[in-house]
């Protein structure tokens, strides 16, 4: 594959009015079966969670009190955010992968290949943000693709097209960041001085060392369900890691040289 | 049946070393399926524009068809009321219309009847016709009972045209006026 | 300004250019009884009692003028504001909240005391309410004209229209929209405010509405409040402004363009009326405006007869207008329903609505529906309406068993809108065409389909008749080609009908001026008249956004003209000129000898500002150029109304039916013209402060269903987002009744009672009103029996009680009670008996002098 520019999402949740066109597009795109049919009673939010059928979640976060710039009688705000897999730029799911089914694409996303997946469910722990999840009765892991299919045809993902209000942005990471930085100024300047970016870069989250899909939010990570501080497993284990490379050498040995001597013979 | 050297040269470890890309992050983990991803959409045998069938904003739509069967709608960006967006509702629209939901023939529920029963689509509209023949002739009134001009039967009543077309609405209201049905309302009232 | 519309939830796409605008720095008001999706993202939220939007308006118009916040120029030239008013007007604050001409005993107005002082009759086209009925009286003058005769433009005359809105409001202070809405009071002045400083010559401002407004048994008035503010701050016919309906469903406005209403035919023209309407000339003389565009009338009516019969309408049969059937009063859905449960309709259509569950009081439905000996329904599953002998609530308590009904159902299976050709028209008054994409699958057909067949077996079976009854039907124009092996009627060929067309050659029009009175032309719907034009499809033009201007004239197409602003004369100011660089739109060219801008021109194009009708003009030569509303005979916007509105000229602040408060404006509670069903089976609570029914109830719709959920509640994708009714209560209430988040709850009214699950919220805060605590429960209402997600109906709840100008429901302020747990298996809805002990209304009247008879406040609606 070609390397290119990172592809990913700005999810601005100051322009998400919540109405989950980004949830019914995915599906809709992607064929996806609903997640049950359960009134939960949290605010407008019966899906819950980003899961193996649910790869665009949005949360309804009502709050007694009121959003910076705006003027209501009793003082109440209620945010939204879709929530999506962020394609980690260090990605715990794929590098808990111990069957190759997670790659990274020419895109800089992450893509779990539904045909080389064995269900093993490793990349669920690897997940610092619970996004990753198998599905019941398929047994195989699923979350967002990014639309892989569609980018290979030079569409955009099927939710920043749908989004009514432009909340979820699609594009060059490198050109988001951008948007993102001057749109948080202007709100700023609003009076809504509590917006901040969440995962924009390596720096402002080193555990993933940066989300391709990063957010503007209003309030701390926690009231969305987002870790305020997250860190890929491997990131704090690969220490452990060095020791059992040795042992693994071992089988790789005996690997190369089956491969390499099959390889020679299908050239010929 | 593939031998074994070809079913090896696919285990991902072993791709992985033969593409030189040990740490399993680059194109040696993609499967062929992988490699060949495109969208349904590419394939389509033809795409045609639509409008949304729920809200009266009236978003533009694309309807891709591939061997006679609707494989994807999504918004057209040419719009300019919608730019291509679509509501959780009009995003739906695929189920909607492709749905197994739908009832593909018409059902019939006899007088006192406890159960719906499958008719043929003719007998049916047969059936129709001469119920409104019949209730239109028993229910005739040329004037009312104080004197003023009538023309028209009261015995048969319509509901509905907000989600059809107007040429629907325009025959409804052409038919049902020459019978002399007055009692015509939709949910634009509602 | 978003009031009476969740437009974020309801119309999110639309909602795209809100949020827009405001990224560019406009400001979002919402005013609305609980803080929803829009609020969240609104500048401000204004909490509202639901039912109460005329005394908020009602301020801000009060505000406006105290503060002398209008636009002058504009209000003294393209309002009536300067217009001389009757002496014997007199207003609702001089009788106690009646205007002048009301009649107890009829609950009708006679309207003749509101016209301009010096007129003698008025149009009545505008409302097609029946000028006669409400008169008592005949029709016998010339064609009527709405102009007045005197003028000041000082605007100080006691007798002109601005002095007497200017008294009329000024009662509705901050304190009184604080005790009657329950909105503090700064908070009122801050949007006043915002309003006023985002209105003049250089910005525009715009109202967005939907039925938060429409269903109130003072719906009308509610945007007639509104329409006044927009007037005295010149926010009509100029781009950024406007009152913008935002209609629920994909073709609503069609079907009221071309309409499958009972009182008009295609393009707004009455239907005949059986009392004085005897023929084609008592027709058309009683419809013809003696000027602006309905001067036309006698052209429109004729090309729709030559459409609809052809050869058999002739200027020597008065164009077969004796082929039409004849209207004698209110025929509507209501009207309708109720005498399909007294067992006088036999027969019953529906198509693409599910009336059960989303109108008003589902049990008097169903009765109705029992009471049938056929329904035909047409949908895309069997609803709740088709199936209601199997799994309706009735049936399933026992209380009717299904072979005791004798109702013969058919549900015919419909094709869905990709599976074939024909033109939406959408909430802005844009056609646009969609095509068809596939086959239908099975038995499944469209309307078109399914009306153009059954009318040809129509006419084999009355084939040969000779009975005059059966004329219309032989000789109604049916000839529409198909294609297909099924037989699909090109759609094609009837937009081309409705285009019109001329008689001899068969040649299709491309204005609506071109239309004659002589037979020389058809037409379907004149409004429509040009959407064909030159032979091309217009509706289906799909000129991408990005290849034109931003009003995008090239994307499908409007009418009347492919006008994207009306009124947008008064874009430019008197003299032609924009009123500012910013806010240009249209303008005269004095060079071109034309009026001219982006886009076309809503008056006469060569038709200069300094234009004044002689002594002998006629028709639109009668509007001058200055003149920006030529749908009235004065070209003026009517801030009062002089004719048109049954229930008073000018909007004022009534109660809901059932209210929590007596009104503090008037002896007066609630609107006196409002059309009631006064029977067993649709009781009414007390009119304020019912010890039954403590609670405001009102009624709505989320983002992730439509209406009554016959396109959503089968869809799973749609269904797991709001997979059941719920209630939505303060967390005060909660406490007060013992509510518990997720847990079920009960609502009651005297019709019927539902059990629900509950949402406690902030979203929904009680009111401090007449120094109490006002709570105010909140119901969507999209569920029912069927589909993948169920539900009780909200509608079960709701009376039939209607407003008078367009006999609409009142969906959306009521009261009722709510109490913990689930509803008792054995209750009843009030089809089968009182389900709450009755209580005697005459402690809370509803109107000033309660009719003779005594028997409560109620009276039968017109019927005949």
């Amino acid at each position: 594959m070609i390397a290119m520019g990172a592809k990913g999402f700005f999810t601005d949740t100051t322009v998400c009015i919540g109405c989950k066109a980004c949830e019914v597009a995915c599906k809709e795109w992607n064929q996806l079966p609903d997640d049950g049919m359960f009134f939960t009673a949290m605010s407008y939010d019966n899906t819950v969670s980003l899961g193996a059928s649910t790869w665009r979640h949005v949360a309804f976060i009502e709050r007694p009190v009121p959003l910076g710039g705006q003027t209501t009688a009793h003082g109440i705000s209620w945010l939204f955010m879709s929530d999506v897999c962020k394609h980690c730029q260090r990605a715990g799911c794929l590098e808990n992968c111990p069957t190759g089914a997670i790659v990274r694409t020419e895109f800089g996303s992450v893509y779990v290949q539904p045909d080389v997946c064995n269900g093993c469910g490793y990349c669920i722990a690897g997940c610092p943000f619970g996004v990753i999840d198998r599905r019941a009765g398929d047994g195989r892991a699923w979350k967002c693709t990014l639309c892989y299919d569609r980018l290979r045809g030079g569409l955009e993902p099927a939710c920043a097209k749908a989004c009514p209000t432009d909340s979820i942005r699609f594009g060059d990471v490198d050109e988001l960041r951008a948007t993102a930085r001057a749109r948080l100024e202007q709100l700023h300047a609003r009076g809504v001085t509590e917006a901040y970016l969440y995962g924009e870069d390596a720096a402002r989250q080193p555990g993933t060392e940066g989300l391709n899909a990063f957010f503007l939010l209003v309030d701390r990570p926690e009231a969305y369900n987002l870790p305020p501080d997250p860190v890929v497993p491997t990131r704090k284990i690969a220490p452990a890691w060095l020791s059992l490379a040795a042992a693994a050498l071992g089988m790789a040995a005996a690997a190369v040289g089956a491969v390499a001597s099959s390889q020679e013979r299908g050239h010929s | 049946m593939r031998d074994w050297r070809t079913l090896l040269s696919q285990w991902p470890v072993a791709r992985q070393l033969q593409q030189r890309d040990p740490t399993a992050l680059g194109s040696a983990a993609f499967s062929p399926r992988s490699r060949d991803l495109r969208p349904r959409t590419a394939t389509a045998d033809r795409v045609v524009r639509s409008v949304c069938p729920y809200c009266g904003v009236g978003c533009g739509q694309l309807v891709y068809v591939k061997d006679g069967k609707i494989t994807d709608i999504e918004g057209d960006p040419d719009s300019p009321i919608s730019a291509g967006c679509l509501c959780p509702k009009g995003a739906a629209t695929f189920q909607l219309v492709t749905g197994a939901h739908r009832v593909h023939h018409v059902l019939y529920r006899r007088p006192h009847g406890t159960q719906w029963e499958t008719i043929p689509l003719e007998v049916a509209m047969d059936m129709v016709a001469d119920r409104v023949r019949k209730t239109r002739d028993e229910t005739w009134e040329d004037r009312t009972p104080e004197g003023a001009l009538a023309r028209r039967t009261l015995g048969i009543a319509h509901l509905g045209g907000a989600t059809l077309d107007n040429e629907e609405n325009y025959l409804i209201k052409k038919l049902f006026t020459a019978l002399g049905i007055v009692q015509i309302d939709n949910q634009a009232r509602i | 300004m978003i009031q009476g519309s969740n437009m974020a939830e309801c119309h999110p796409v639309g909602f795209r250019w809100v949020m827009e605008a405001k990224n560019r720095g406009a400001t979002i008001v919402h005013v609305d009884p609980r803080f929803t999706r829009t609020s969240a993202v609104a500048d401000i939220h204004v909490p509202i009692r639901a039912g109460s939007d005329i005394a908020f308006l009602g301020g801000i118009v009060n505000y406006i003028i105290t503060h002398e916040r209008y636009f002058r120029d504009y209000v003294v030239h393209y309002t009536n504001a300067a217009a001389i008013v009757s002496p014997d007007f007199q207003d609702t604050e001089d009788l106690d909240g009646l205007f002048s001409g009301y009649n107890p005993e009829t609950r009708h107005y006679d309207m003749r005391s509101w016209e301009y002082e010096g007129q003698q009759r008025s149009p009545v086209v505008e409302t097609h309410q029946e000028y006669h009925e409400l008169t008592g009286e005949p029709w016998s003058e010339g064609p009527p004209q709405a102009r007045a005769e005197h003028y000041d433009e000082t605007l100080q005359h006691p007798r002109c229209v601005f002095q007497i809105v200017k008294r009329h409001f000024s009662r509705y202070t901050p304190e009184v929209v604080e005790q009657i809405c329950g909105v503090p009071r700064d908070l009122f002045l801050k949007v006043a405010q915002t309003l006023c400083d985002n209105s003049g010559r250089e910005r525009t401002s715009a109202f967005c509405y939907a039925v938060g407004w429409t269903q109130h048994t003072v719906g009308v008035q509610y945007i007639r409040t509104a329409a006044i503010v927009q007037m005295l701050l010149g926010n009509m016919g100029r781009p950024g402004g406007g009152i913008l309906a935002l209609r629920g469903h994909t073709s609503i406005q069609g079907s009221t363009d071309i309409p499958t209403l009972y009182d008009l035919l295609p393009g707004y023209l009455p239907m005949a009326k059986g009392q004085y309407d005897a023929d084609f000339g008592q027709y058309a003389f009683h419809n013809t405006g003696r000027a602006g565009t309905w001067s036309s009338f006698p052209a429109y009516a004729v090309s729709l007869l030559k459409a609809w019969y052809g050869d058999a309408a002739r200027a020597d049969n008065d164009w077969a207008f004796h082929y039409l059937p004849h209207i004698t009063g209110n025929h509507s859905h209501l009207m309708t329903v109720a005498a399909m449960a007294d067992g006088r309709v036999r027969g019953y259509f529906v198509m693409g609505e599910n009336p059960v569950v989303g109108t008003v009081h589902s049990a008097l439905h169903s009765k109705g529906l029992r009471a049938l000996e056929w329904l035909v329904v047409r949908d895309f599953a069997p609803t709740e309406t088709v199936e209601f002998w199997r799994t309706g609530p009735e049936i399933a308590r026992g209380e009717v068993r299904p072979e005791e009904i004798k109702t013969e159902v058919f549900f015919f299976p419909a094709a869905a809108p990709t599976e074939k050709d024909g033109s939406f028209t959408n909430t802005q008054r844009l056609l646009q065409w969609h095509h068809k994409a596939i086959e239908p699958p099975g038995d499944c057909r469209s309307e078109l389909h399914f009306m153009y067949h059954l009318g040809r077996r129509l006419k084999r079976l009355y084939a040969g008749s000779a009975d005059p009854k059966d004329r219309p039907i032989l000789d109604l124009v049916w000839d529409y080609p198909t294609i297909g092996a099924i037989a699909e009627p090109d759609a094609e060929a009837v937009l081309r009908e409705i285009n019109g067309y001329t008689v001899a050659d068969g040649k299709l029009l491309s204005r609506y001026q071109e239309l004659n009175d002589d037979g020389s032309t058809a037409c379907g719907c004149w409004i429509y008249c040009g959407c064909y034009a030159g032979g091309v499809n217009r509706p289906a033009r799909r000129r991408p956004r990005t290849e034109q201007t931003w009003v995008a004239p090239e994307w499908a197409w409007a009418w009347p003209s492919n006008i994207r602003l009306m009124y947008n004369r008064a874009s430019a100011d008197p003299g032609g000129r924009p009123w500012s660089e910013r806010k240009k739109y249209v303008w005269w060219d004095a060079e071109g000898g034309r009026w001219t801008g982006y886009d076309h021109p809503d008056i006469v194009e060569a038709k200069p500002p300094s234009y004044r009708p002689g002594p002998d003009a006629e028709g639109m030569d009668l509007l001058s150029g200055t003149d920006p509303f030529s749908l009235h005979a004065d070209g003026k916007a009517w801030m009062f109304a002089p004719a048109g509105l049954v229930d008073g000229p000018l909007p004022t602040h009534y109660e809901p039916q059932e209210s929590v408060i007596r009104s503090p404006l008037y002896g007066q509670q609630c609107n006196p013209a409002r059309l009631e069903w006064d029977r067993p089976d649709n009781p009414y609570h007390r009119a304020y402060n019912d010890p039954r029914f403590p609670y405001v109830l009102t009624t709505y719709r989320l983002t992730e269903h439509h209406t009554a959920g016959g396109m959503t509640r089968w869809l799973s994708w749609l269904s797991e987002l709001q997979p059941e009714m719920f209630c939505e209560v303060s967390p005060e209430l909660a406490r007060e009744k013992g509510l518990r988040n997720g847990g079920w709850a009960t609502i009651t009214t005297a019709r019927g009672e539902i059990e629900v699950r509950v949402l406690v919220t902030d979203r929904i805060p009680p009111l401090r009103l007449e120094g109490r605590t006002v709570h105010q429960i909140g119901l969507p209402y999209h569920w029912g029996s069927r589909g993948l997600v169920r539900g009780e109906a909200a509608n079960a709840l709701l009376p039939f009680v209607a407003d008078p100008n367009v006999s609409i429901m009142e969906s959306k302020a009521l009261t009722g009670n709510i109490e913990p747990g689930r509803r008792g298996r054995g209750r009843r809805v009030v089809t089968s008996g009182p389900i709450v002990p009755p209580l005697d209304h005459d402690g809370a009247p509803r109107d000033l002098r309660p009719p003779a008879s005594g028997a409560g406040s109620g009276k039968r609606p017109r019927e005949r």
